[in-house]
């Protein structure tokens, strides 16, 4: 986004450039083509917009601190997702396994950490480890992910659906298939803490977002990224280490997913066996209504949060306007189709 | 001729040997290129151009043998800064990045930090214009690379080039998708930067453009440096016998031409598309060549897709063999008789990991078997003949066509096209990207198809494919303006394509 957003700003501020392109015709159409660039940055914006005042409209409740809190923190933990998908999708991989990580990370911690007599947990080891254990495992998929996509050459969509069963069988078998209770202090503080008044994980959250937009738009790692998925051959052309790069995306990813699933773990101070099942569908439709290419090289990370906003933000209008719960799901699914199609006509372009 | 051997030259390589497994692909080659000059490198498909390239840019070390770039050793393959600052080159398939700016893609990974280490794109994008000002490339840094054309495109890479120190380029077939206003734009370039002190190794299939834009001219020819000569010594038909390694035959014999009394095989009446062309009327004889002669942009490509179904004209009729096919249906064209070379075999030609086989009988699935299903033995057993009437180099057809060259490709493509038995034939590039011998070979193909009463239609700005045309009309901005028989010369056809009036 950086670099045509201010791009546009300078169209717009320097007709002294003089005549640019190759002719006048072609130098207008180029312009144009930025600031409709920078818009489709933008072009979820008015949508919500629409769908703040259509939630207004629905229920007053809407609009209210409490209730947008209430939307930020409960998108929190699958935001994380999405922008873990984000960076891999920019690099022209996929990765569905992050669902399964979400739910298969902070389990083996509490598998680890819970006493025994409570469910099946173990009591190993002191409540203290349960942080660093589930983001080591995390590390731990993103590096096996790594091993099979990059080292192996084998394509990301079928070793990440195969790493998904497997994690998601490992969680059923530790647990038993039921539901790890009573987890350590440390476990809960992320999910549950308030900082200024507003809980932590939504701080977090944003706070990665921003990271996530000033690495991808104003670094030199960031913008490899872009350079592997537009052409993977001009990256190394240019010198960049592109397999060193994959490394690091795919290994943050399943970092960023173990870091999600103890968002929601504290938040709900439990870990279930079927924690984070079905999420994947939800992360890659935020992610291309965001604007983020399923080819690479193409979306920026403020898309890809206002892609996760949007749908949150109907989710919860749709809860607000008395939809019953049993129909939430159906609802979602249309509605996620039904953006992707408005999407893909706004964009101008086939989402290949 | 420049200042010669006063100093050393630009870049130096000798004794190059290199396999790849059992294949030579260069023995002992070597090449001299002197500071300043346009150096040509010419040989056919498989000669060791490609490999001699990615030696001398460092990207494949050599077996045996060395390369030195003003009388300095090469630096070590993996130290990619150093081949950089030395030598460049612009590869036919793009290193740009589409989904980036211009200015990005210049600086890629060499972005200028700001404050705290972040990027500035202000920076990057006026260094950017200031490095395209510098080479007088009229680009807005500002574009996304995927906007830029061909042409555009290579200036943006050669400027790149430049901007890593690098005065010696290499141009791997430049003007391959070119239009002729374009390569002219192109030539006047290399000029221009040869003036101020670049080095270029020119790669091309055109020998034209060699005399035109070259001082010396180098021979390849299986894996080995035939010859190494200054232009104006030497003469075409060496150059050609350098390169095929026999003497070259002359200009095909003369063909009889159409009977006087043959059937319209294509009847074009008052065609018009907007934006591409208008009010298009010509006819084709069984057995006729007709060339539809024009620039890229001229609409010559258009009349012809529309001919064929691929697009479909607002105004007026196309008549194929006596029937109207449903206009904008390639289906109907082709079971009106009409058979296809389309522009570009790698984006409409060609499905590159299907064998020969199936390539060659995409069309025509309904004569290699029953009620859908393929008959595989029919199917091999209708490509083998295509194989051998072609002279398909290949150890079988099932072998995918992306393990073809160039020239073999278009032959597999021509194959099919010739599958139905075509009353009409439509060409269009027939021989772009394609060596000598196989042009050659191609050409006469077409020649011996209308003899057997075929009418066929050339669309091309290819001056070898024009010549053994009966009729050529010219196309430009979207008009037929000319019509010239047989026996035209060069000038005054380029001249109407150009829309230049000679006699004016």
């Amino acid at each position: 986004m950086p670099e045509t957003t201010t791009a546009a700003a300078v169209t717009g501020d320097s007709p002294a450039d003089g005549p640019v392109g190759k002719g006048p015709s072609t130098g207008r159409a180029g312009g144009r083509r930025i600031a409709f660039a920078r818009l489709r940055d933008l072009a979820l914006v008015p949508a919500i917009i629409v769908i703040a005042v259509v939630g207004q409209v629905v229920n007053p409740v809407f609009l209210q601190a409490d209730n947008l809190i209430n939307i930020l923190q409960t998108m929190s933990e699958i935001a994380v997702l999405v922008l873990a998908q984000t960076l891999v999708l920019i690099v022209k991989k996929m990765d569905l396994s992050l669902e399964s990580t979400v739910g298969l990370a902070p389990g083996v911690a509490a598998w680890l950490t819970v006493p025994v007599g409570a469910g099946h947990g173990l009591g190993l080891l002191p409540g203290g480890w349960s942080v660093p254990v589930t983001l080591a495992v995390g590390v731990l998929i993103g590096v096996l992910n790594a091993l099979f996509i990059i080292r192996f050459g084998l394509h990301g969509f079928i070793v990440t659906l195969g790493m998904l069963i497997v994690l998601r069988g490992i969680l059923t078998g530790i647990s038993g298939g039921q539901t790890f209770f009573r987890l350590p202090e440390s476990m809960l503080y992320l999910g549950t803490t308030q900082w200024f008044g507003v809980p932590a994980s939504v701080w977090l959250c944003l706070v990665l977002f921003a990271i996530g937009i000033v690495v991808l738009g104003f670094t030199g790692f960031g913008r490899s990224l872009y350079a592997i998925g537009g052409n993977v051959d001009a990256a190394k052309a240019a010198g960049i280490r592109t397999d060193r790069v994959l490394w690091i995306v795919i290994v943050t990813a399943s970092l960023l997913a173990a870091l999600g699933g103890l968002l929601l773990s504290g938040r709900l101070a439990s870990v279930a066996s079927a924690q984070g099942n079905g999420y994947i569908f939800t992360v890659f439709a935020a992610a291309v209504i965001g604007g983020i290419s399923l080819n690479g090289g193409k979306g920026t990370m403020f898309g890809a949060f206002t892609g996760i906003l949007l749908l949150f933000m109907i989710q919860n209008v749709l809860t607000l306007g008395g939809v019953p719960a049993q129909w939430i799901g159906a609802l979602n699914g249309t509605i996620i189709l039904i953006a992707l199609a408005l999407s893909r006509v706004t964009g101008g372009k086939a989402q290949e | 001729m420049r200042e010669m051997a006063a100093t050393a030259p630009v870049a130096e390589a000798t004794g190059i040997t290199k396999r790849f497994g059992s294949t030579v692909a260069l023995h002992e080659a070597s090449i001299r290129i002197e500071a300043g000059q346009t150096h040509a490198l010419v040989g056919r498909n498989g000669a060791g151009k490609s490999t001699l390239v990615s030696v001398l840019t460092g990207l494949q070390p050599p077996d045996e043998g060395a390369v030195r770039f003003g009388g300095e050793p090469a630096p070590r393959p993996a130290d990619r800064d150093a081949w950089r600052q030395r030598v460049a080159c612009v590869y036919q398939k793009s290193t740009i990045i589409p989904e980036l700016t211009v200015a990005e893609n210049l600086f890629l990974n060499r972005h200028d930090r700001g404050r705290g280490g972040l990027i500035s794109w202000k920076t990057v994008r006026d260094r950017a214009r200031e490095l395209l000002d510098t080479w007088s490339v009229d680009v807005d840094v500002r574009t996304l690379a995927k906007e830029l054309d061909v042409e555009r495109r290579q200036f943006v890479e050669i400027a790149r080039a430049l901007s890593f120190g690098a005065r010696f380029i290499v141009l791997d077939e430049p003007t391959a998708q070119l239009d002729a206003a374009a390569i002219n734009r192109l030539f006047a370039r290399i000029n221009d930067l040869q003036q101020q002190g670049v080095t270029f190794l020119f790669i091309s299939h055109h020998l034209q453009e060699v005399y035109e834009i070259c001082d010396t001219v180098t021979v390849f020819r299986d894996a080995r440096h035939i010859l190494t000569a200054t232009v104006d010594e030497l003469p075409r038909a060496e150059l050609v016998a350098a390169m095929t390694g026999e003497a070259a035959a002359g200009a095909g014999a003369a063909r009889r031409g159409p009977s006087t009394d043959a059937a319209d095989v294509l009847k074009v009446d008052g065609a018009s598309l907007p934006g591409a062309y208008e009010d298009v009327s010509f006819r084709i004889r069984a057995g006729e060549i007709v060339g539809l002669a024009g620039a890229a942009s001229s609409g010559r490509i258009e009349i012809a897709e529309t001919v064929v179904g691929l697009r479909t004209a607002a105004r007026g009729t196309v008549e194929i063999a006596g029937s109207r096919p449903k206009p904008g249906s390639v289906p109907a064209a082709l079971e009106a008789g009409a058979g296809f070379v389309p522009q570009d075999r790698h984006h409409q030609g060609l499905v590159p990991e299907m064998s020969i086989a199936d390539n060659a009988t995409l069309t025509i699935p309904e004569r290699i078997g029953r009620a859908g299903f393929i008959d595989g033995e029919l199917r091999d057993g209708f490509a083998r003949s295509a194989i051998g009437k072609l002279a398909i180099k290949t150890p079988g057809p099932e072998l995918p066509v992306s393990g073809l060259s160039g020239g073999n490709q278009q032959k597999v493509v021509m194959a099919r096209a010739l599958a139905n038995d075509p009353a009409l034939l439509v060409l269009i590039n027939p021989t772009a990207g394609v060596d000598v011998r196989s042009k050659e070979f191609l050409l006469g193909k077409v020649e011996e198809i209308a003899e057997s009463g075929t009418g066929v239609l050339i669309a091309s700005d290819e001056l070898d494919d024009l010549r053994l045309c009966d009729r050529v009309l010219v196309v430009f901005q979207g008009r037929v303006v000319a019509e010239t028989a047989r026996g035209w010369h060069d000038h005054q056809l380029v001249a109407a394509m150009e829309g230049v009036d000679l006699d004016a």
